[in-house]
């Protein structure tokens, strides 16, 4: 059963009307990670932003459903449709550096959602800190709970995240390229901490990055973006043997090989893009596709 | 943010031209001040004391806007104040600015010592009381319209000095000037060609805040009877009549109030709506 | 340690900006035109008369001269004798600085209030017809002074509507049981709510006057603050979390949104108590700006050295504050 299940979401700049996604359908079952992948702009951190609610306020959803563990989240009233979020799902941003408050100690930081939206104790809500701060690896946890963001390194603060993530054991997890803006030593760390802990909490995770390395070794299916459209929407084990679309083929031929990083790569062919580019004034003149 | 932009710039339409229009007509009005005045500002009578304004009981024709208590008739006097309130304006502001804004230059750009100094100096004077510091330099200089005008420029340079001099500072630490200085030009010279025209959008608007200010002030000045003699028609003065007459005769308060207020308004809108206009980066 | 230095090194400029205010006004005051001997003498004074006075104030010796007299004075606490007066200076000017700081006060916490409440409104409400209407009146109340809405307030409230006072400090025939000159404080302390009550609708008005442009200054910043701050990635994370846009605003975006605003308030808040002298005059008001503007018309010399070098400490006062808490308030600075 799926736990995110998004049906033919569309959005568009206000003012401009200029399309950010354009019917876009995928879903997310239980426990599995779905990647998404696509070239800078494809609009994969617009359909994370749509599913928590954080859509910035220049874009409006134009058509489509999101629905969170069988409640459709865009016919709910904005405050209910917040809880809900709050209560089911969590992000792990992209940038540790700018995602935790600099005026407030880590503790409340972390339990603020358990306390504030799901009414824990708060003596429950810091023993359960503590216990996440154990388990993403921190040591001193003790310390770090009484801490501000700025006395903290990049790498700690990312996993802080995750903990605060995973505190209220929510059913999907966005994480918006988690890593890219972390050191390289740092980087597969934290991947590995969020594979982990993703499996050992069995939590949905829509995964979005850019690497289509850590897809073939985290996710278990992808949908390919291009222009806000869903080019392709595969398991990854099809998706690395034999990519439907010619874009994918394109994509998958543009990153280097892990058995040899150095090798020279090949950048998407013209004609590739000249084909997805006609799908999508296609699509846009209404046409259907595929 | 780009429709934001569009939004500001939609707006500055009406306020600039609505505060030109404002100002405009208080220049035309101090201009032909002795011909379009329907009553000598002066003359007195009190017979005629304290008549209100057209439209209320007991208004006697011709004196549009009132008499005061000693029968001076509002609007003539309104007139002729705006004579001295313009020219305060205009000449207190424009020097003010050119001593300012040279002091901020000069400090901002060349650094060092003329920096230390000029700064100091603006410390200094940001620990004085600036109504006080009028007065108090009125009170030196005896009444008169360039009492006005010396006191107004002597505090208020460093509002020109402060700003101007960090941008200069800001303008002085970029490559371009760098370059010009690379090519061997003067200091001075690669201030004025490089620095000032970067530095005056922001002096422009200092500038007609500065004219607005100076009307205020003046006002204040004639208000605890400072300004020139009490008899000639300032618009504070007639604030300060209409003040202690003001549970009998609000009109005498009301209309100078009016006008200046509508003064100040325009010349710091007309300020805000050029920076809008040609401050190429809106922040 | 860094901050004991940087604390350090405000002292002492701090010591030579109010020198050189002291110098300043000294020397500008002497310059006046009139002996202001002469002037409080009766018309029959002979001209001994006048000079045993003027030496009696010193006034007869050279500039340079007198103002070491005067600081060395000033070193002790002496501050000179009013001529008018004929009292000590310290104790006149002490005795008004109470009504002034009340007033200063009040009309920060109008504004403080009024320009919150402006910001977070314009900020709740984003992008609406709201949020234009609060920038429109923002610009107004920032480009008229106190003096105007001072005079504009009188005719609202003291005529048009007359619901508050608009001169002096307390009702004159009042029986006031106060043994300091902080009637407003006190009068909270002895539970005398009847004199609390006169004395507050004596200061309203003045204080609006004096809150008004900076309430605007206030909710212009503290809205720019708050709007670049919504915008940050933790406030984004805590509407994940579940909290409504009230929270999020509040609790997340404001304390690091106060910070930046702060500094720039504490300047204006220097201005704010400038502006004192001549709202007092506009109202009436028994303080040091009604006092010091007595002092210039009748050349009481000392008295206005006095009220003068006063307003210094408190502006350089006020700056050194701001600048301490700016410290004390930022975690970076304060666990650097
Ligand atoms: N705040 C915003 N307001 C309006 N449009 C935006 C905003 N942020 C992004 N966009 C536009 O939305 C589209 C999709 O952007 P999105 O951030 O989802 O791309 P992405 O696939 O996540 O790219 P990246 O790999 O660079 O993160 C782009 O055309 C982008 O220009
Ligand atoms: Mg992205």
């Amino acid at each position: 059963m799926s736990f995110l299940t998004v049906t033919n979401l569309s959005a568009r700049l206000k003012g401009t009307g200029f399309p950010i996604l354009r019917r876009v359908s995928l879903s997310v079952a239980a426990g599995q990670v779905h990647g998404l992948v696509g070239e800078s702009g494809a609009g994969k951190s617009m359909i994370g932003k749509a599913v928590l609610g954080i859509l910035p306020s220049s874009v409006e959803i134009t058509e489509g459903r999101i629905e969170l563990d069988g409640v459709d989240l865009l016919s709910l009233p904005l405050k209910e449709r917040r809880r809900r979020i709050g209560a089911t799902a969590a992000l792990i941003p992209q940038d540790p550096l700018t995602a935790l408050n600099p005026s407030r100690r880590i503790a409340p930081q972390v339990t603020d959602r358990l306390v504030d939206i799901l009414g824990w104790a708060r003596a429950r809500a810091n023993a359960r800190a503590l216990e996440l701060l154990h388990e993403v690896q921190i040591p001193d946890p003790e310390r770090v709970l009484r801490s501000y963001p700025h006395e903290l390194s990049g790498g700690m603060r990312q996993r802080i995240l995750i903990a605060s993530a995973f505190a209220a054991e929510p059913k999907l997890i966005v994480a918006d390229e988690p890593t890219t803006a972390l050191d390289v030593t740092v980087q597969k760390q934290i991947l590995k901490l969020i594979a982990e802990m993703q499996a050992r909490h069995g939590t949905a995770l829509l995964f979005v990055t850019h690497d289509l390395g850590v897809v073939s070794k985290v996710c278990q299916s992808l949908s390919v973006l291009y222009g806000g459209m869903v080019v392709e929407d595969t398991p990854v084990r099809d998706f690395f043997r034999a990519p439907a679309h010619a874009y994918s083929r394109a994509l998958l031929a543009a990153t280097p090989k892990y058995t040899d990083p150095m090798a020279s790569l090949v950048p998407v062919p013209e004609a590739v893009i000249a084909g997805v580019q006609a799908e999508l004034a296609a699509f846009d003149r209404g046409a259907r596709h595929g | 943010m780009a429709d934001g932009r569009a939004q500001i710039r939609r707006r500055a339409g009406p306020r600039l031209w609505l505060s030109a229009l404002w100002l405009g007509l208080l220049a035309l009005a101090a201009l032909l001040a002795p011909w379009i005045a329907p009553k000598d500002p002066l003359a007195q009578d009190l017979f005629l004391g304290r008549l209100p304004p057209f439209w209320a009981a007991g208004a006697e024709p011709g004196y549009w806007l009132g008499t005061d208590s000693l029968g001076r008739d509002v609007l003539s006097r309104l007139i002729h104040g705006a004579r001295l309130a313009l020219t305060v304006a205009l000449v207190a502001g424009s020097i003010t600015c050119l001593i300012g804004a040279t002091l901020g230059l000069l400090a901002g750009y060349l650094r060092g010592w003329v920096d230390i100094v000029i700064s100091r100096a603006i410390d200094i004077w940001m620990a004085f009381p600036p109504v006080l510091f009028s007065i108090l330099l009125i009170a030196v200089l005896g009444p008169g319209l360039s009492s006005i005008i010396i006191a107004i420029v002597v505090i208020d340079w460093t509002r020109f000095a402060r700003v101007v001099r960090a941008e200069a500072m800001a303008q002085g630490a970029m490559d371009y000037v760098a370059s010009a200085q690379v090519a061997g030009r003067s200091r001075l010279s690669t201030m004025v060609t490089e620095i000032l025209p970067n530095v005056l959008p922001t002096i422009v608007v200092l500038l007609t805040l500065e004219m607005g200010i100076a009307v205020i002030v003046e006002a204040i000045l004639s208000f605890v009877n400072l300004s020139i003699s009490t008899d000639d028609p300032t618009w504070g003065g007639m604030i300060a009549e209409g003040r202690t007459s003001i549970h009998q005769a609000w009109w005498v308060l009301i209309f100078p109030l009016i006008a200046l207020f509508l003064t100040v308004l325009s010349f710091s809108q007309l300020g805000e709506g050029l920076k809008d206009r040609y401050d190429p980066v809106l922040r | 340690m860094q901050l004991l230095r940087t604390f350090l090194l405000r002292l002492l400029t701090t010591a030579i900006t109010l020198i050189g205010v002291a110098v300043i006004v000294f020397v500008v005051i002497r310059v006046v035109p009139g002996n202001p001997i002469a002037m409080m003498l009766p018309p029959g004074a002979t001209d001994e008369d006048i000079a045993r006075l003027t030496a009696q104030y010193g006034l007869d010796k050279p500039i340079p001269e007198q103002f070491l007299i005067w600081a060395s004075g000033v070193l002790q606490g002496d501050f000179g004798t009013s001529i008018t007066a004929r009292q000590p200076v310290l104790d006149l000017v002490l005795g008004r600085l109470p009504a002034t700081l009340e007033l200063s006060i009040m009309a920060l916490v109008i504004a403080v209030i009024l320009g919150g409440v402006m910001a977070l409104t314009g900020t709740r409400a984003r992008g609406t017809k709201v949020e234009a209407g609060i920038d429109v009146a923002n610009g107004m109340a920032l480009s008229v002074p106190d003096f105007l809405w001072g005079l504009v307030l009188i005719l609202l409230f003291g005529v048009l509507v007359p619901v508050f006072h608009i001169s002096g400090r307390v009702t004159p025939s009042l029986d006031l049981p106060f043994t300091t000159n902080f009637y407003l404080f006190e009068s909270v302390l002895r539970l005398r709510f009847d004199l609390w009550a006169d004395i507050v609708s004596h200061m309203f008005m003045p204080a609006l006057a004096l809150a008004i442009p900076l309430a605007a200054i206030i909710g212009q910043l503290l809205k720019q603050s708050l709007k670049e701050t919504m915008h940050l990635d933790y406030v984004t994370l805590s509407r994940t979390k579940g909290y409504g846009e009230n929270h999020v605003i509040t609790r997340e975006a404001l304390p690091n949104a106060i910070l930046p605003t702060l500094t720039l308030v504490g300047v204006q808040f220097t201005f704010l108590i400038g502006g004192t002298v001549i709202i007092e005059r506009l109202f009436s008001y028994e303080g040091l700006g009604n006092m010091a503007i007595d002092a210039v018309i009748n050349r009481d010399l000392p008295l206005i050295q006095g009220i003068v070098i006063l307003f210094a400490v408190i502006f350089t006062a006020v700056n050194l504050v701001v600048d301490l808490s700016y410290a004390l308030l930022n975690p970076r600075l304060r666990h650097g």
